[in-house]
């Protein structure tokens, strides 16, 4: 294959893949206020994503909140001003860290999940059967998991935000002694309510994007069990991806609309 | 008024890339008609059945279902057509995380308002009538290909449809299993599956469970009749086909 042809391929490969995947948001959209509501189906996905992945999140908030302490209590006392560590800490993990590190260890997992589960449902047929049965498989696979993230990123990125800012505060406390009531009055002082909003409309974004992802990737899975293991890949790496990139231009957006 | 077909092809064309399967096919499966569709491997004839049930859109051709236009229509709007068919797939398509009893129950579940208690006679009825009593609990992984095939029937029969379509219902079985199925669809055309379109390439079973048979040959009817008219045909193609000696391209 000669480079032009693999530029083609894969430019057309991965056009198809914006489109598809801009196409099912479209469906999707459509589907959300289309009968029946399968609510139970909402419920236990957030019992999955949600439940399910809490160890990972705040295991990772914590040590987060901990390390982001510790760097900038080291290098801010340099300058005299390790008395703000916590605004810095409280700022760097409600804006971005929060939602982001939530989005890539939970997102991953989750995404990866419904890659596998609806790929495997896919090169089985599973899928074909339901749409034989006359059920609505947008409806019944993808809408409750889309539901299920836009409730759950938001509530695991308050959770991440708090345990990482306790994590914080114990380096400070117990590692560079400073006051409990200090590090609590300057970030009571210093951040902001939309500073802590924004966090939790980038956990939305994402929780959206990474589950669209994982659903994408599982519907259009081809190639029996090593097709399946393809996709399973691809969305890990593709979830990533789409956080961190997506980050930055949800980041300008935020700070244009509400600084 | 003369009711319409319960399925219409009208030059139906259906294309892969550049290999176009099926190459203008017309077909029209009235009331209470069972009709076998044979043909080689890869001559096209899953993807017709596919391309009937809405499953998979044609490239050309006009495709009715119970009257209705199906070949534009959105995969939302064609639901509650599939809603009044059955489709058993050739790999019985079973859910594999779903027991026997939740595989048969579940159009039951989606579609219908029917209590625990009728639900379940509904599912015992269809499994005692597919011979498989007493497989409530098992899992797809636990059965046996020609179990799966039954449990695959009695999920697309218990709603009771207008028109049930099989998909190689006797492939990849032992000779046993291959009789025991046929035999059965046999039976339930007596009663709870009286229009069908059976997809198959074994002969003895197409002629066994049909009025009308047609054979697929390079993407169109080589020949549509009753069984006795195709054994009587003078097209070499199926000829040949009969004599096994038919090769798709």
């Amino acid at each position: 294959m000669t480079a032009t042809e693999y530029v083609k391929t894969h430019g057309r490969e991965t056009v198809a893949w914006y489109g598809g995947l801009g196409l099912l948001t479209m469906r999707v959209a459509r589907n959300l206020t289309l009968p029946p509501s399968y609510l139970w189906l909402v419920a236990r996905e957030i019992d999955i994503m949600g439940v399910r992945s809490l160890t990972v999140a705040l295991s990772a908030a914590v040590f987060t909140g901990m390390v982001l302490a510790l760097q900038s209590a080291v290098n801010m006392a340099r300058f005299g001003t390790e008395n703000y560590v916590g605004p810095v800490v409280a700022v760097s993990i409600l804006r971005e860290l929060g939602p982001v590190l939530t989005a890539i260890l939970v997102g991953g997992k989750v995404a990866s999940g419904i890659t596998a589960e609806l790929g495997s449902m896919k090169v089985t047929e599973q899928i074909d059967a339901l749409r034989a049965l006359g059920v609505n498989y947008i409806k019944k696979l993808v809408v409750p998991r889309l539901l299920a993230a836009l409730v759950v990123f938001p509530l695991l990125v308050i959770l991440t935000d708090g345990v990482g800012l306790l994590g914080g505060m114990v380096v400070m406390v117990f590692e560079r002694n400073l006051d409990t009531f200090l590090y609590w009055n300057t970030i009571a002082y210093w951040v902001v309510v939309k500073d802590f909003l924004s966090g939790i409309a980038k956990g939305m974004v994402f929780g959206a994007l990474v589950t669209l992802i994982g659903c994408y990737n599982g519907l259009v899975t081809e190639g029996g069990t090593e097709g399946l293991g393809r996709a399973t890949t691809a969305t890990v790496v593709q979830a990533a991806m789409a956080v961190i990139i997506s980050d930055f231009f949800l980041t300008k957006l935020l700070l244009f609309l509400f600084w | 008024m003369a009711t319409p077909p319960l399925v219409e092809l009208h030059d139906v064309r259906k294309s892969y890339g550049q290999n176009e399967v099926l190459r203008g096919v017309s077909l029209a499966l009235e009331k209470s008609t069972t009709l076998a569709v044979m043909g080689g491997s890869g001559a096209g004839k899953t993807v017709l059945l596919r391309i009937v049930d809405g499953l998979v859109r044609p490239t050309s051709g006009e495709v009715s279902l119970f009257g209705t236009r199906i070949d534009h229509m959105s995969e939302e709007a064609v639901l509650p057509l599939r809603r009044r068919a059955g489709f058993v797939f050739q790999s019985a398509a079973l859910f594999d995380s779903l027991s026997v009893f939740e595989n048969v129950a579940f159009p039951l579940r989606e579609h219908t308002h029917l209590s625990l208690g009728e639900i379940t006679d509904r599912v015992h009825r269809f499994l005692s009538l597919v011979g498989l009593p007493g497989v409530d609990d098992l899992l797809p992984a636990e059965l046996s290909g020609g179990m799966k095939k039954r449990v695959g029937i009695a999920r697309a029969l218990v709603t009771e449809p207008e028109v049930v379509f099989f998909d190689e219902p006797t492939a990849g079985l032992d000779p046993t299993n291959a009789r025991l199925v046929a035999e059965l669809i046999a039976e339930l055309r007596k009663g709870v599956c009286v229009t069908a379109i059976v997809v198959t390439h074994d002969i003895e079973f197409a002629e066994m469970v049909s009025d009308q048979m047609a054979i697929l040959h390079q993407g169109r009817f080589a020949e549509v009749g009753t069984p006795a008219a195709v054994r009587a045909s003078s097209n070499p193609d199926v000829r040949r086909f009969l004599a096994g000696e038919l090769r798709e391209n």
